[in-house]
């Protein structure tokens, strides 16, 4: 791994990314091998918003390479509350951990903060910008299910804030694929995404409808479009309706099709999906571990 | 005198940005940081006839010769502004404005949720793309109005 710091799926190469998933991919074979791999390293959290995948398979991961987590607990309990800024609340913690694991509220936060480290940070989720841990996982989920080449995915719902989506876009933009965007008008892909996978080349479409291109998808990368997003609960029931889905949706799919999800779900995803083979949504999530036991065993070798 | 001389006087030393597109003189001076309170005496022509570009603005900033850094983020709102430093009435350089590849301070990010809003020792910084420039924190595109980023305050 040639990087200090995780900010952006932006920053990976294909190299990149087969280096994080194989190591990955070896952890999930033979975790034992892995367990002492990082015997009194501590991981600092600094979580501004709430979070538990992120935040528990974090802790979970640097646990099972043998270390332990510092963490500042909320933001209520913190002195943040006391008006601290985030550069001075980085510097002081990284004089406790090794490593630092991010989420903030604000866009940017991630970068900002590398610039007053020196211990490899990582962005968990900066508002609507980036979460390229959650991209790692979900290549693996998407490698290990679909693979990377010749891949059609769809990925649906809230594109314009939903950060998982951003770097997921630019992401894949490293292998093979041809990109469906689905989501009402008012969620499209923001402009500077779009800017991107444009200057990448990328293979892209854009449709406000599922149907007529669920057919030809290998995985379909759905996400929660949120009830503040929109001015009032009618309108958003109206638009997040035509986003949902259950067996039935998916009669029209490929037998072998992936349904992934981020998660949390509120009701995208009907529950009659979740014993089909198409659900890959909590296998996905568990993955979450040893990508993130991987990326943390590499960024604590140090750049090379 | 002239009717020219008449709306804008010679000046004796300092600089003179000419050739800026008509109705961007008070961001040009936003961007140089010229305000009533910070001293120097300063000409301002406004709607000019000019054979290159029909109207032109015209800044004339007595006693200060401005830097190529310093004037380069004018190519962002006048492209085709040219920037004369003048030495006992004679103008001893003249250039053009240039495209810089990045713009640091000077505007500010339209997105509010950027971290550079936010009261942190930060300053902006802008990637300039063709058609407009990009926040490297938040990756926010401004391709319109530019000016409306100035960071006046």
């Amino acid at each position: 791994m040639r990087h200090d710091h995780i900010i952006s799926a932006k920053q990976l190469s294909r190299a990149d990314i087969e280096e994080v998933l194989d190591r990955a991919a070896d952890i999930a074979a033979d975790p034992e091998a892995f367990a002492d791999r990082r015997e009194n390293t501590l991981l600092g959290l600094l979580f501004f918003e709430p979070s538990t995948r992120t935040k528990m398979s974090f802790t979970a991961a640097i646990k099972r390479l043998g270390g332990d987590v510092v963490d500042m607990g909320t933001v209520e309990s913190s002195s943040v509350k006391k008006g601290e800024s985030l550069a001075d609340t980085v510097r002081v913690v990284e004089g406790y951990a090794d490593a630092l694991v991010l989420r903030h509220p604000s866009e940017g936060s991630a970068k900002m903060a590398s610039e007053f480290v020196d211990v490899p940070l990582i962005n968990g989720g900066d508002g609507a910008g980036q979460h390229p841990t959650q991209t790692l996982l979900d290549l693996y989920s998407i490698r290990e299910s679909a693979g990377f080449d010749d891949l059609t995915i769809g990925i649906m719902g809230d594109l314009k804030y939903g950060r998982t989506v951003h770097s997921l876009a630019h992401a894949l933009t490293n292998v093979d694929a041809r990109q469906h965007f689905i989501s009402p008008e008012s969620l499209k892909l923001p402009r500077s995404v779009r800017y991107d996978l444009h200057e990448e080349g990328a293979s892209t479409r854009e449709h406000t409808e599922l149907e007529p291109v669920l057919p030809e998808l290998d995985v379909l990368y759905v996400t929660r479009i949120q009830r503040e997003r929109f001015p009032d609960e009618s309108e958003y029931r109206a638009v997040a309706g035509e986003y949902q889905i259950d067996s039935a949706t998916l009669e029209a799919a490929r037998d072998d099709l992936t349904v992934m999800h981020p998660l949390p779900r509120v009701d995208e995803i009907a529950h009659d999906l979740d014993d089909t083979d198409y659900a890959h949504y909590f296998q996905q999530a568990h993955n979450g571990v040893p990508v993130r036991m991987a990326l943390l065993d590499m960024l604590l070798e140090g750049p090379r | 005198m002239s009717d020219r001389e008449l709306r804008v006087s010679k000046i004796r030393n300092g600089t003179v940005v000419d050739h800026i597109t008509a109705g961007q003189a008070q961001h040009v001076l936003a961007i140089l940081g010229i305000d009533a309170g910070s001293g120097e005496t300063v000409s301002i022509g406004i709607r000019v006839p000019s054979d290159r570009l029909g109207r032109k603005d015209i800044v004339k900033v007595e006693g200060r010769e401005l830097s190529q850094d310093e004037v380069d983020v004018l190519s962002l709102i006048a492209p085709a502004a040219t920037i004369n430093i003048v030495r006992e009435f004679d103008v001893v350089e003249k250039h053009r404005v240039e495209r810089p590849t990045e713009v640091v301070g000077v505007l500010s990010c339209p997105n509010r949720h950027c971290i550079t809003t936010e009261d942190e020792p930060v300053e902006s910084r802008f990637d300039v793309l063709e058609d407009g420039i990009r926040c490297q924190y938040c990756d926010t595109i401004v391709r319109e109005n530019i000016a409306d980023q100035i960071d006046v305050a």
